[in-house]
This record gives structure tokens, sequence and C-alpha cells, in this order.
């Protein structure tokens, strides 16, 4: 108070009291020190443990240096390097399905009159929600040894085999998994085409494929690119579906598994992770080149495109849609089957056996809510790590040198596949400590190994970019100036931030939130090098389920996962109504 | 100006973004209580000088006083200014009331002495009964004076407006023009507003400061500005201008155009040029004459070479007769009843008289103004 009354006092003399003063410099101070804070941070769970995979790629099994022996003799053994040229095979393929599919999809979401769009997108977004894993095994049911199309539907039609296991069964996979992300950018991109671009080459008399190719497409090359590159980047290193059904089709993702937990030769494992890591990080590089430049697409001013009326063409982007979204029902139906059987395909009386989870190994129902707790805690601690960092290296002027080593770092787990980030982990939190010149440093940070904490921690990096640009995208829509109001006025900027910023940042806090949540309850990646056996998690437990062959009780975790998520989702959407409704208030009409 | 009436001084201020120079060595002067318009082209360095009085930017070399303090190494916080922006900046979560009572709540006053102030403001501003509404239920203007009443809650020394008109519609624009400035004055607030819009800074200020490419090219009151430009260059920002290039300096006071001799009252400069220089001659279109007396001075033949209607006058276009190789076309504003009266039309003969003491002469050619 009394500093309050000395403040008051000083300005209406204009003089400088020695109270403000060294409030403003405890300010001054507190952002600089959060600053670095974030930069400590994203150094301790992004840069050393990135560092200290690569010195193990180097170094063997009993800590000696052997530069790039494992390297060569990688590239040497045919069993192992065969594994790169599968992998780019898969992701390649499963690329150009995927943005083919997802483009039509998106055309007909976003340039159509079609019936039912939202319930179309809603049903196109739920691989999102599932584990990958159970995108394998409810893939297994339909196609498998004793899938239901293998076998004619039970023997009442002729059936057909695919020969799932192998690339078919993991690219099969993959596009389903990568289908919604590529829908969801085109999305984006096909909606944000100019309206006048359009009306221009009718009026210059394009005909229809002619503005096709010298107007949509241009329109969306960005977009296109970006989905091209997301895409890659996801097939190529997800593990839950090619564990499933690989086969014996090696790809990196499941080599470095087999390495490290079959063989438990850990630098062979790095020196996969890293060659897992080199074509991804160029696709990363690429992508980023390429959002630069869609982002200064939309900066100019565009009038909104909106559809017409055409009844052949929205027929058939009707029957296309339809045929999708049938298909990825029809795929999850099957699985949810799967788990509600007796014994598949002997006794198809549905029952809830499966999901008692009783002599199996995974931990059951203590996996379940260990899973919760765990995206629990990553939600509220992500969500509030990822806006905090965005915030102060958005929204703050000092230190610009280090803001921006901060924003590259936090960009830059958006390349880092979540085995990379596991093993890594491995390495990095359970190291004892570093010899430095005969000096033993113990490692601070060691004892959060096998801990909850470890298992948040890696979520958090795992899925820190996009929540990160999320984030960051909603700040810079805010005034730039209301940081510099409130300087003026001599407010400290925690109170604009809590009076302003968070509250007026609460729908995109929720969604962040909401994808910290379902991401970690789905994963797999990442935590399945990281979890303890007395913190067992219900994805981790789907894979060692599915790899004992409980295939059944593995296909009802998956669905409980799913079905937790989408719960999750629906939840969000109702809070989100709600605040919106409560916020018409200050959002103009 | 007395040192000792001086509140504001900005001292050699140079700022550099990389390479760039965003201003150079810019100085100036305000009273207490006087308003002053930094007027320029977009991009000209007018709101980085702003952004360095308010402590938003750091200069990169020279000094700002407030009363007689270096304030030069202090952050906004410490400098006790109110800052209007273009965009307004109000928080868009709070009321109209809770926005200007944002900056007063941090200084330990109780709330019945805040609610007290914010209804004053809101009188002051014109907003009474409007302080429950948040910002997207207020139009542009109202907007405008939240803003305005936030920024002077906190009774700063000094008031910083950037732009603050340039997002409004014409007629609001017009009327807060005045509100503003009578606001300014009852306060008797020192106030520093950046504008690109002439008839703004014409109308507002107290004195116009003339940014050009990050230099200071005139700092005059709105009638110096105007009738005596400094350079080309304000000269064409603000208002139309003439200019007869190639203009041959005879002697002292005495120049040519071709064969037509021109007498001008004051030289800009140009005084210590040797006889043959070739100079810029300027003169408003409102100060061409038609009709003058066969005595007077100056006096040009011309022919019409198009009209433009503009209502109250018509813009003509002249060409010189007397010189065929000049092909510099002279405008002049003429009252509509004047052209009616003469039947003034295109390629008709006409005599012009260019006033001696309207003319200003420059040493440099013009450089094309860009107008907003």
């Amino acid at each position: 108070m009394t500093a309050g009354m000395s403040t008051t006092v000083g300005l209406r003399s204009g003089l400088e009291p020695a109270t403000l003063r060294a409030a403003i410099d405890r300010e001054l101070l507190a952002k600089r020190l959060l600053i670095l804070l974030v930069c400590a941070w994203l150094l301790a769970v992004v840069v050393l443990p990135l560092l200290h995979l690569l010195f193990k790629s180097v170094n063997d099994a009993d800590g000696s240096f052997v530069g790039l022996a494992y390297y060569i003799s990688y590239f040497k053994t045919p069993a192992l390097s065969n594994s790169l040229y599968n992998s780019l095979f898969v992701a390649a393929t499963t690329t150009a399905i995927s943005v083919t599919l997802g483009f039509l999809f998106a055309y007909g979401l976003t340039r159509t009159t079609m019936a039912g769009k939202g319930f179309f997108r809603a049903i196109a977004m739920m691989p999102l929600f599932a584990p990958t894993l159970l995108n394998g095994i409810a893939l297994v049911y339909l196609f498998g040894r004793k899938g239901l199309i293998t076998l004619g539907f039970f023997g009442t039609l002729p059936g057909f085999d695919i020969h799932l296991y192998g690339p078919v069964g993991i690219i099969m996979a993959e596009v389903l998994f990568t289908f919604p992300q590529a829908v969801l950018i085109l999305s984006i991109a096909l909606a944000m085409t100019d309206a006048r671009l359009y009306e221009a080459a009718a009026s210059l008399g394009a005909g229809k494929v002619r503005t096709f190719l010298t107007v949509t497409l241009p329109g969306v090359r960005y977009g296109l690119m970006s989905a091209v590159f997301v895409c890659f980047i996801l097939a190529f290193t997800d593990f839950g579906a090619p564990k499933v059904v690989g086969g014996h089709f090696n790809i990196l993702a499941t080599d470095i598994y087999k390495q490290v937990i079959g063989q438990q030769n850990f630098t062979m494992g790095a020196v996969v992770s890293v060659v897992l890591l080199i074509p991804t990080v160029i696709a990363f590089i690429l992508d980023r080149v390429v959002q630069g430049k869609q982002v200064a697409m939309i900066a100019a001013k565009s009038v909104p495109l909106t559809p017409r009326r055409h009844g052949l063409r929205d027929g058939l982007y009707t029957g296309y849609c339809s045929l999708v979204v049938l298909l990825i029902m029809g795929l999850y139906l099957t699985a949810v089957f799967a788990a509600l059987v007796k014994v598949w395909p002997y006794d198809l009386t549905l029952g809830l056996q499966h999901f008692r989870f009783s002599g199996t190994g995974g931990g059951g129902y203590a996996a379940f809510f260990n899973s919760i707790r765990m995206s629990l805690y990553s939600a509220v601690f992500g969500t509030a790590i990822t806006f905090g960092a965005a915030y102060l290296i958005e929204k703050t002027r000092q230190m610009t040198g280090l803001r921006q080593m901060a924003y590259f770092l936090a960009i830059l787990p958006l390349a880092l596949p979540g085995l990379v980030i596991g093993l890594s982990y491995i390495f990095f939190f359970n190291a004892p400590g570093w010899r430095a010149g005969g000096l033993f440093v113990p490692n601070p940070l060691n004892f959060i190994y096998a801990t909850m904490g470890i298992l948040v921690i890696s979520n958090i990096v795992h899925f820190f970019s996009v929540s990160f640009l999320t984030a960051t995208t909603a700040l810079k829509q805010l005034d730039q100036e209301f940081e510099t109001v409130s300087e003026s006025l001599g407010v400290p900027f925690t109170k604009t931030f809590a009076r302003v910023t968070v509250p007026v940042c609460i729908p995109v806090l929720l969604e962040i939130g909401l994808y910290y949540f379902v991401n970690s309850m789905a994963t797999v990646s990442a935590v399945i090098f990281l979890y303890s056996a007395d913190l067992p998690l219900a994805s981790v437990a789907v894979a060692n389920m599915d790899d004992a062959g409980d295939v059944a009780a593995a296909s009802a975790m998956s669905v409980l996962i799913l079905l937790t998520n989408l719960a999750v989702v629906v939840a969000f959407g109702a809070v989100t109504r709600r605040l919106k409704a409560r916020s018409q208030a200050w959002t103009a009409a | 100006m007395n040192d000792d009436q001086i509140y504001l001084e900005v001292d050699s201020v140079s700022k550099n973004f990389g390479p760039f120079e965003a201003l150079q060595n810019v100085s100036f002067k305000a009273r207490r209580g006087e308003f002053l318009c930094v007027l320029g082209p977009s991009g000209c360095g007018k709101t980085t000088l702003l952004r360095v009085v308010a402590g938003l930017e750091k200069q990169t070399r020279g000094k700002v006083f407030i009363e007689g303090r270096d304030v030069s190494g202090y952050p906004v916080s410490q400098r006790n200014v109110g800052i209007v922006f273009q965009s307004y900046a109000l928080f868009p979560n709070l009321t109209a009331r809770q926005n200007i009572a944002y900056g007063l709540q941090s200084r330990g006053q109780s709330r019945q002495a805040i609610r007290q102030r914010v209804d004053e403001l809101l009188e002051l501003v014109g907003l009474r009964g409007m302080g429950g509404k948040h910002p997207a239920k207020l139009s542009g203007g109202q907007q405008q004076r939240v803003a305005l009443a936030r920024a002077i809650a906190v009774s700063p020394d000094l008031l910083l407006l950037d732009e603050p008109l340039s997002a409004l519609d014409a007629k609001v624009r017009l009327m807060l023009r005045g509100e503003i400035r009578q606001l300014q004055q009852r306060l008797g607030i020192t106030t520093l507003m950046v504008t690109h819009d002439q008839e703004e800074a014409l109308t507002m200020a107290d004195r116009i400061l003339v940014i050009d490419q990050g230099r200071l090219v005139q700092d005059g009151s709105p009638r110096q500005v105007y009738d005596k430009p400094a350079t080309p260059f304000v000269a064409g920002f603000i208002g139309a201008m003439n200019f007869i290039q190639d203009v041959e300096k005879i002697d002292s006071g005495l120049y040519a155009i071709g064969a037509t001799r021109l007498s001008v009252a004051a030289e800009n400069g140009t005084r210590r040029l040797p006889a043959g220089s070739r100079v810029t001659i300027a003169i408003r279109p409102e100060d061409v004459m038609l009709q003058p007396p066969p005595s007077a001075p100056n006096l040009l033949r011309t022919q019409v070479e198009s009209l433009e209607y503009r209502g109250s006058l018509y813009r003509v276009d002249l060409k010189l007769a007397a010189s065929p190789e000049n092909d510099t076309l002279i405008t002049a504003d003429v009252p509509s009843e004047t052209v009616r009266r003469l039947s003034i039309a295109p390629s008709s003969p006409l005599s012009v008289h260019l006033p001696v003491d309207r003319l200003r002469v420059y040493e440099t050619p013009a450089r094309t103004a860009q107008h907003p």
C-alpha cells in the first residue's frame, strides 16, 4: 500500500520514485528469467537428449568411441539397410494415396453443396483419436488369416486373401492414419481461395479443366505440398500399425524397437534412429519453407468462395465421401465387434469378457487409468508450458536472439518421431552422470526416470510443436499493442497476461489441452521405451497383448482408448459452445 | 523558445534498423501544452519517432528529455506517457469502464476513487452511460474515445497519438478532430500526434513536423508549412503545388521562363546561386490570379489546356503560350463563377498573374510527393 501511494504521488509530481523504478526493474528481470527458463526447458528436453542419442550412435555398449563403425556396418548389412528403402517405399506410397483421397474428400467438403458435410468431416477425423495399433488390429480382423473378408464373411461368400502382413497392410493402416491430416490441411487450403479468381477465369472464357489447372491447383499448391510432407513424416515414422501388420517386412521404426528391446543393442538402435531422423528432418524443413509461403498468401485480402449447387458433381462427391466414411466406420466397427465376440471366428456370441482383461498381460484397467492420468497431466502441464512459452517468445521484446532460438527449438519436435524421443530419453535421463575432464557431474534429472514425470514430459515434447504453433497463431491475432498499452499504463505484464491474454485465449487453451489429451492417450511410440513395469499404459498394453496373441483383448483396449477420446471430444465441444455463448458479449457479431 | 518553457526535447535522435536509417538526426522541442503533429508519407519514419519518444524503441543515437529529465534510457513504463494506437488496442474482454480503469487499478487508489475518476473520464469523452459495453459493441468513434480516456486516465505527462483517426469514417474523423483538439486544450496536455493526413495536421496542430525519409525537413506552424514549404517535397506533400522546372536565374529576385521575366519576393536559399543557374519555381493553384491589371508584374500569357469541374471551383490546366519549348502546365484553381463569367473553355487564351510574394524558388528539382 505504501509503495502504491508513493507511486501515485510520484507520478503527479513527475519525479521518479524509487519504488516504481524497482518494480519495473523487477519486471524486466522476471521476463528475462522466464525466457531463460523456456530456453533451459527446451535445452533439457529437446537438445540434450538428441545430442545424447547422436553421441550413443558413435559409442559402443561399453562406452568406447567407435566413430562411424556402426553406421558402416548398418549400410553393409542388407537385412538392416533394406528397411530404409522399405520405409521410404511405404511412406511414399501412403502419401500418394492419402493425399489423392484426401484432396477429393476435402474438395467435397469445401467446394460442393453436398449434404451432411459435418457428419462426413467428423467421421473422417476418427482415426486421429485412435491408437494406430487399432488401425492394424482392425485390418487383421478384416483381411488377416482369419479375417472377415479373407474368410468370406465366415464362409457365406467366397473369401479372398490380400496378403495383409507386409507392405499391403502397413500402407492400408498408414493411409487410414494420415488421411484425416491430409483432409484437414487441404480443406484449409481449398477454403482459402479467392472467389474473384474464379469469376475472372469464367469471364475470360476458361473451361472447367483449364480453371482447375490454372486457378484451383496453383491456389492450393502450398497446402498440397504441406499435406505431402506431413503425410510422409507420419507414415515414415509410425510404429503402431507396422508393429501389428508388418509381418516380416522390416521398416525403420520396428527395427529401432527390435534393436533396443529385442537385442538390447542400444548403439544400433541409436544408429537406426539417426537414419530415421534424416529424411524426417528434411521433410520438416521443406514443410516449414512451404508453410511460410502459404502464410504470405493468406495475408492478401480475398473474397471467400461460396460453392454453387451442381447436381451431378454434388452427387458424385456425396457418393465418394459416403464410401470413405463407410470404410472408416466399417473398419472400427469390425474392431468393436471383434472385441465383443467370444472366440473369433468360431464362437460369435457377444459379451464383455475381453473387456475384463483377466489372464492377459499389459496391466488391464490399471494401465487404462494410468493412461488417463498421464494424459490429464500432459494436457494440463503441456498447455501451461506451451502457452507460456509461446507468450514469452511472441509477446516480449527482450533477448531477441534467445527468443528466436527458443522458437526454432519449439518447432523442432515436429521432426522428431516418438521412438526417437523415447530412445533419446532413455539415454539422457537414465545416465547417472557425465565425466568431464576427470570430474563426475551427476545427472540432476535422473530422478524422473521410470516415473510418471518422464512419460508426461515425453508427451509434452512429442506434441509440443503443433500446440506451440496453435498458441502462437492465436497470440499473433491479439493486438500487438496490448503489452505496450499496459506497459505505458504501468501495469505489470503478469496482470495483463492473467486478465486479458488468457481469458481471450481460453478456446485455444482448451483446444491445445484436448490435443495433448487425445494424443497422449493414443500414442505408443515414445512411451513404449519409457513406461515402467509398475506404471503400465493402455496403448503399450495393446501392443503387448497383440504380441502375446490376445488380439481380442488388444482390440478391446484400443476401443476403450478410442471411446475415451471421443467422449472427451464431445465434452470439449459442449464446453466450447457454452464458452462461445458467454463470450458473445465481447466478440464482434 | 525560452529554455524554461520547453517541456519535451528531442535532441539529434537517429534510429537504425540494421543498415536502414529510419530516423536521421532529428531534433525538436515542444512547449508545455503544445499540440505537435508529425506529418509524412507512410514509411517516412514518423511512427518510429513516436515510438522513440514513448520509449518503445531505443534510439541508436541522441537523447530525449521530458521536463528537463533525460529519459533516453527509460522504458515506456517510466516515461509516464499516454499512448493511443491506430488499432486502439482495447482489451476485448473488458468493458469500456474496465478498460479506462485499467491503469488506475495498479496505482493503489480506492475503488471509490477509481469509479469516480472513470465516471469523470466517460463524461469527458462523451460516453456517459456507455461504460458497461464491451469494445466490440461500440462504434469505431466510441472505441477511439475509450482509448483516449484510458490513455489520459493516468494523468500522463505526454499524450502520444499514433494515427488515431485513420481507421474511422470520414465524417466521424472530422468530428473527432475537433473533439481531440478541444480536449487537449482543456487538459493542457502536451501532445504528439503522428499522421499522414495533411488536412488533419493543418487543422489540429500548433506546430507541424514534416518528416521525409527519416529526416525532419520542416518544423513550423501550419501556416508556415503551407505558405512557405521548406522543400519541394513539403510543398508537394501538403496541398497542391505547381512546379515550373528549369527556370533560369537572371539576377537576385529575377528569373526567366523562356522570354518571360518573373520577380520573386522571397528567395529560398537560392540567393547565393550565380546568375544562369537553373532552379524550380513553385506556386499554389489558388495563388494563380486571373484578370490581372495590365501593370502587374509576372504576367503570363497562357492557353487553356483542359478544365476539371470540382463543384465550387474549376481546376484549370494552362499551357504557357510564351515558351512553346517549355511544355510545363500550370494549374489554377478558379471559382466556378469566374469560369462562367469569362466563358473559359479549352484552348481559349488566358492571361494570368503570379503574385510576387506567393512564388517560391527551389534549388533542387521537385520530387513527386506521394499523396494520401
